[in-house]
């Protein structure tokens, strides 16, 4: 069970928490300017990185907030949490041997 | 539906409102009853709190409004605001939870609700009864912190948990506010779906401290 810092609260388990897939998938400027293939891939395409990935998680049975997490895939480190709307930070860990975006 | 019963010439001091009340876990209170042992570990449900949700910014006019109606609102996770018979929880940055006696209630004559509607005004926000959407289960004794620590992961330690501290979180899998009220006293409120089952629940871990213990 990973022990997740909600910003909030503390750190809480996993289980009061829900995930949110993808951070930084921006809503379309202009939806209506997108072909169905281009929509699709905004609906449906997210990365799937093996390595430090940037997520949404929301504190469900606590606060009730959204914010962003920085986890690594493969080895479950929590890199850090930061508030929505905010930009990633840039990690200085260690990629996991073999990993490539 | 409340506040119609309330008109009625004949409830003017409630007696038909109470009468008709069944709370959430009324058909354990013999169990509860028979799964105390004085001091040690109690469980007894104190239903028909009136509860109020409280959706607000707490630094604004608005939130300024509804905290001189509420005796104030909490600053952080785990603070409890009381003041003169209300107790005001923090759910989140901007969501609160005001707990006052049962003839707080417009169905009993009360107007805890009003005067909080009314404080809010046009403000951005929201007034909520949420009366009936929790009971509360009153956990006390010397064991009880062993009791909720068989099924929360939250660090209970006095040094950690301090009285006059409430969070939300998940006890026996299940989300409960869990509210320290005093050093062996503890509030547990279950949504009023998972009373039977969290009732259930806590009985069962109270079981072992309500038998003799074998030397
Ligand atoms: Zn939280």
């Amino acid at each position: 069970m990973l022990l997740i810092s909600c910003p909030n609260c503390g750190p809480r388990d996993e289980t009061e928490f829900h995930y949110g897939g993808q951070a930084h998938v921006a809503y379309p400027e202009d939806p209506y300017a997108l072909n169905d293939r281009e929509w699709a891939e905004y609906l449906f395409y997210r990365d799937n990185t093996k390595g430090a990935y940037a997520e949404r998680w929301v504190h469900s049975t606590g606060c009730r907030q959204w914010f962003n997490m920085l986890r690594d895939t493969v080895s479950y480190e929590i890199q850090a949490v930061y508030p929505m709307g905010a930009a990633a930070p840039t990690t200085t860990a260690q990629a996991p041997e073999g990993a490539s975006k | 539906m409340v506040e119609t019963a309330a008109a009625t010439p004949s409830n003017q001091n409630g007696s038909v409102v109470r009468a008709a009340r069944r709370s959430p876990a009324a058909h354990l209170a013999g169990t509860f009853e028979a799964a105390s042992l004085a001091g040690v570990a109690e469980i007894k449900e104190i239903p028909f709190q009136t509860m109020a949700g409280i959706r607000v910014q707490r630094d604004g006019d608005a939130g300024a409004r509804v905290a001189a109606v509420s005796g104030g609102l909490p600053a952080a996770c785990g603070e409890v605001v009381q003041n003169g018979g209300l107790s005001t929880l923090w759910l989140g940055p901007a969501e609160f939870l005001v707990i006052a006696p049962e003839n707080a209630h417009a169905s009993l004559g009360g107007d805890l609700l009003q005067a909080l509607t009314e404080a809010l005004g046009d403000g951005q926000g929201q007034v909520v009864d949420l009366s009936a959407n929790r009971t509360i289960f009153e956990l006390s004794g010397t064991k009880a912190r062993e009791v909720l620590e068989k099924g929360c992961s939250l660090d209970l330690h006095p040094r950690a948990f301090k009285a006059g501290t409430a969070v939300s979180t998940e006890i026996g899998h299940i989300p409960a506010i869990l509210w320290k009220s005093g050093e062996d006293t503890f509030q547990v409120l279950p949504r009023a779906s998972f009373a039977d089952f969290l009732g259930r629940w806590l009985v069962d871990g109270m079981r072992e401290f309500a038998s003799p213990e074998v030397p």
